[in-house]
C-alpha cells in the first residue's frame, strides 16, 4: 500500500469526499498541511471546520476567499514549511449569489433573483446547492491558477451521492422541460398570473393558494434567464472533476455502515468515470496480537502491576482486540471490494485533533510508507 | 413543561455519525417499555429499524417491530400523494395532478417541498384522531431527524412556506404544523452528541439555534459512546512506568490501556464542555463495545435513557 504521496503524484486537484462524522475535515486540512510543508502552494477549500481547528488555522467565517495560514504557527510546531498552506471556509449563500451575479442577463433579471422571496428564504436548502457550490467555489480558484494545489474537503451529507448528483440535479433544475413552460408567452406564468383555466392549475390553487404559485412562478422566470450561463458552468465543473490531474479521496470510519458507504461510492465513482485515488480509513483500532493465549496478558503482568490491574488491563484490551478485528475484517472486505485501488489506515489517535500539531500527526501515517505506518500504529517504532 | 417522553412528538437530532439513528430506536424502545405505543420514523430511507429487528424494509408503512414499537420509512413522494388525496378528497382529481407533467416539475423543483410534506407526515401520525385510512394512534412519535446543518432548515420549513405562501390553504397548513412542532407541550428535541470537539460544538450551537431561531423544546441532550473509567491516573502512571519493560502482547495491552485513560479523560473534559454549554442535564450512555449493534445493545442503552 503506497503512502497518500504517491497517490497524489502528478495531481493538482484532490476532493475528499464521504459520509459525515468520519474525519473528513480533518483529513482534507491534514492532508493540504502535508502538502503545503513538502512544497507548493496548497489551497484547502472547507465547509465547516472544527472552531478550534479553524481558529488555530485562522480561519475566519463569511470571507469565502482563501486567506494564508500563519506560517509562524508552523515554525512554533517544529515543522519546517517550505511552501504555502492557504485555507478558506465556504459560504454557500455567499458563492450562490456570486454566481446568479455573474450569469444573470442583466442587472433587472439579477436583482429579481437576489429579492425573490423563495430565492432569499431557500436557496440554501435547495437541493444540492451546498454541494455545488462548493464545487463551483473549487473550479473558480482552479480558474485563478494562483495555486499549485487543490484540496476540497466536500459538505457532510447523509449519503457521499448527494455530491456526485449536485450539478447534475441544480443543472436539471435550472434547464429543466418545465422551465420552458414559465418562459413561453403563453405558458404556465402567464396562467398563473392571467385567467388559468387549465384543469391542472384548478386544482393546484386549491391547494396552495395563488400567492405561492405566483411567487414560485416569478423565482423560475427569472431563473430562467441563467440557462445557458448556468449551463456552460456546470460542464466546465464536471470536465474538472473527471480530469486525470484530479483525484477523488474517500474517507470513512472503519465501522460497518462507513464502509458499505464507501465501497458503494467507489462504486458510483468508477461508473461516472470519476478518477479514484484511494480510501482513507480513519480511527482504525490497530490489530496487534492475533493468537493470544487466555490469561497470557494477566500472567505477564501481575507481577509488575498486581493482580487487580494486570486484570483490568487484559479485559480493556480483549475489548480492544474485538474493536480492531472487526476494522480488520471491515478494512479487508473494503480492500476487496476494490480491487487494485488503495487503502490507507489511520489509527485511532488518543488525543482529538484540533490543531496544527495534531494535523501533523495525522500525516506522519498519510506520508508514510505501509510499513512505516505499521510500525508506527503498533508502537514498535513510535 | 412535561417530559419528553410525555410529549406527542419527538425529534432526534445532531452531527452526522454520532449514532443518531441508534439513540432514536432506544428511546423508541425506552418509551414503548413504560407502556406507550410508539413509532420511530426514519426520513431518508435508511432503513435501520428493519435492519436492527431483522423486518425487512419497512417502507412507507406502520410496521410493528417490537413490543409497543413500530416503525416506517417515510418517502416524500408517498407522502404528497397522501396529502393530495387528504386535500382533494377525490382520488380521480388526485391522479389527474400527480400525472400532470407541470405538476410533477413543480413538485420536484419547488425548494423543500419534499421537507414540508416529510414534516406533515409526522404531524399527520401525531394526531390523535388520524385521518388515514386505518390510522392508528400512537402515544409519542419520534422522528430521527436529518443530521445538524440540514437539520435546523427542515424543521423551519413549515414556516418558510407559511411566510412565502402568505395566504391560502398552504398557508394555514404550514402555520398549522409550524404551531404544533414549537408547542412546548406537544413536541421536544433530543440531542445526539459524542465527546467529541466538533459533535460538541454543533450540540451548543444546535440547542441555540433551536430554542432561538425556530422556537422548539429542547428537553433532553445525550453523550453518546462514552467509555467508561477504567483507570484511575495513578494507574495510568504505574502503566507508563512499566510500558518500556513490557514486550509483545503485553506491551500492546499495556498501551491499550493508556490509550483508554487518555481517551477517556479526553471524552470527560469534552463532557464537562457541553454540561457547561447546553441548558438541559446532559445523560451520558455507554460505549458499546460490541462490533455489530442488536436488539439487546439496543435495550441496554434504552435503559441507561
Amino acid at each position: 500500500m503506497p503512502s497518500v504521496a504517491e497517490i497524489l503524484e502528478d495531481r493538482r486537484v484532490c476532493i475528499c469526499a464521504g459520509s459525515g462524522g468520519v474525519g473528513k475535515t480533518t483529513t482534507s486540512a491534514a492532508l493540504a498541511a502535508g502538502l503545503a510543508a513538502r512544497g507548493g502552494k496548497v489551497a484547502v477549500l472547507t465547509i465547516d471546520p472544527a472552531k478550534r481547528l479553524a481558529d488555530s488555522l485562522g480561519l475566519r467565517e463569511l470571507e469565502n476567499e482563501p486567506r494564508q495560514v500563519d506560517p509562524k504557527l508552523f515554525a512554533k510546531a517544529g515543522i519546517e514549511m517550505r511552501g504555502e498552506l492557504w485555507a478558506m471556509m465556504l459560504d454557500a449563500k455567499a458563492t450562490f449569489d456570486e454566481l446568479v451575479r455573474k450569469h444573470a442577463p442583466d442587472a433587472e433579471t439579477r436583482d429579481r433573483i437576489l429579492e425573490n422571496r423563495i430565492y432569499r428564504q431557500i436557496s440554501n436548502a435547495l437541493a444540492g446547492s451546498q454541494e455545488y457550490m462548493a464545487m463551483e467555489k473549487l473550479f473558480e480558484i482552479h480558474q485563478s491558477g494562483e495555486f499549485d494545489f487543490l484540496v476540497l474537503d466536500t459538505p457532510p451529507s447523509r449519503n457521499a451521492l448527494d455530491f456526485l448528483d449536485a450539478p447534475k440535479r441544480l443543472t436539471q433544475f435550472i434547464e429543466g422541460r418545465g422551465m420552458q413552460m414559465f418562459m413561453k408567452p403563453t405558458g404556465f406564468a402567464t396562467k398563473v398570473v392571467g385567467r388559468g383555466s387549465s384543469m391542472v392549475f384548478g386544482v393546484l390553487k386549491r391547494i396552495t393558494g395563488l400567492d405561492l404559485l405566483s411567487d414560485l412562478s416569478e423565482f423560475f422566470t427569472a431563473m430562467s434567464g441563467m440557462v445557458d450561463g448556468f449551463r456552460e458552468r456546470a460542464k466546465r465543473v464536471n470536465e474538472l472533476l473527471g480530469d486525470p490531474a484530479t483525484a477523488f479521496l474517500i474517507v470513512c470510519g472503519p465501522q460497518g455502515e462507513p464502509i458499505e458507504e464507501a465501497v458503494y461510492f467507489h462504486r458510483k465513482l468508477v461508473e461516472a468515470k470519476l478518477p479514484v485515488g484511494g480510501v482513507i480509513v480513519n480511527k482504525v483500532h490497530y490489530e496487534t496480537e492475533e493468537d493470544l493465549a487466555e490469561g497470557q496478558v494477566t500472567d505477564e503482568l501481575e507481577e509488575m502491576l498486581g493482580g487487580d490491574l494486570a486484570e483490568r488491563v487484559a479485559s480493556n484490551f480483549a475489548d480492544y482486540q474485538a474493536l480492531a478485528q472487526r476494522d480488520a475484517r471491515n478494512v479487508e472486505h473494503l480492500a476487496g471490494e476494490l480491487k487494485a485501488e488503495r487503502v490507507i489506515r489511520v489509527p485511532y489517535l488518543d488525543e482529538d485533533v484540533h490543531d496544527i500539531g495534531g494535523l501533523l500527526q495525522i500525516d506522519r501515517y498519510l506520508f508514510a510508507t505501509a510499513a512505516e505506518r505499521e510500525a508506527m500504529a503498533t508502537g514498535q517504532a513510535a | 413543561m412535561p417530559d419528553l417522553l410525555d410529549k406527542r412528538l419527538a425529534f432526534v437530532t445532531g452531527k452526522g455519525g454520532v449514532g443518531k439513528s441508534t439513540c432514536a430506536i432506544a428511546l423508541g424502545l425506552a418509551a414503548a417499555a413504560e407502556g406507550k405505543r410508539t413509532i420511530v420514523c426514519e426520513v431518508a430511507s435508511q432503513e435501520n429499524a428493519s435492519r436492527v429487528f431483522k423486518k425487512g424494509q419497512v417502507g412507507f408503512n406502520e410496521v410493528e417491530v417490537a413490543e409497543n414499537l413500530w416503525a416506517i420509512s417515510i418517502d416524500p413522494d408517498e407522502s404528497l400523494r397522501e396529502y393530495l388525496l387528504l386535500q382533494l378528497k377525490v382520488r380521480a382529481m388526485r391522479d389527474l395532478l400527480v400525472r400532470s407533467r407541470v405538476f410533477n416539475y413543480l413538485a420536484a423543483a419547488t425548494p423543500g417541498l419534499k421537507e414540508l410534506v416529510t414534516i406533515g407526515k409526522i404531524w399527520e401520525l401525531a394526531q390523535t384522531d388520524r385521518k388515514v385510512k386505518k390510522g392508528r394512534t400512537y402515544d409519542l412519535v419520534i422522528v430521527d431527524a436529518p443530521a445538524t446543518g440540514h437539520g435546523v432548515g427542515f424543521l423551519q420549513t413549515p414556516r418558510t412556506f407559511a411566510a412565502i405562501a402568505r395566504m391560502g390553504p398552504m398557508h394555514s397548513q404550514a402555520t398549522a404544523l409550524d404551531r404544533f412542532i414549537t408547542d412546548h407541550e406537544l413536541t421536544g428535541v433530543a440531542i445526539i452528541a459524542i465527546p467529541e470537539e466538533m459533535p460538541v460544538n454543533e450540540s451548543a450551537s444546535l440547542e441555540e439555534q433551536l430554542t432561538k431561531e425556530v422556537g422548539i423544546a429542547v428537553d433532553r441532550v445525550y453523550m453518546n459512546a462514552m467509555y467508561p473509567e477504567r483507570f484511575s491516573s495513578d494507574e495510568a502512571s504505574k502503566l507508563e512506568r512499566v510500558l518500556e519493560l513490557t514486550e509483545g502482547p503485553s506491551h500492546a495491552a499495556v498501551r491499550a490501556a493508556l490509550s483508554q485513560f487518555r481517551r477517556s479523560r479526553t471524552q470527560r473534559e469534552q463532557l464537562k464542555r457541553l454540561t457547561k454549554e447546553v441548558s438541559p442535564p446532559v445523560k451520558t450512555l455507554p460505549f458499546i463495545f460490541q462490533p455489530r449493534l442488536d436488539v439487546s445493545a439496543l435495550r441496554r442503552l434504552a435503559e441507561a435513557m
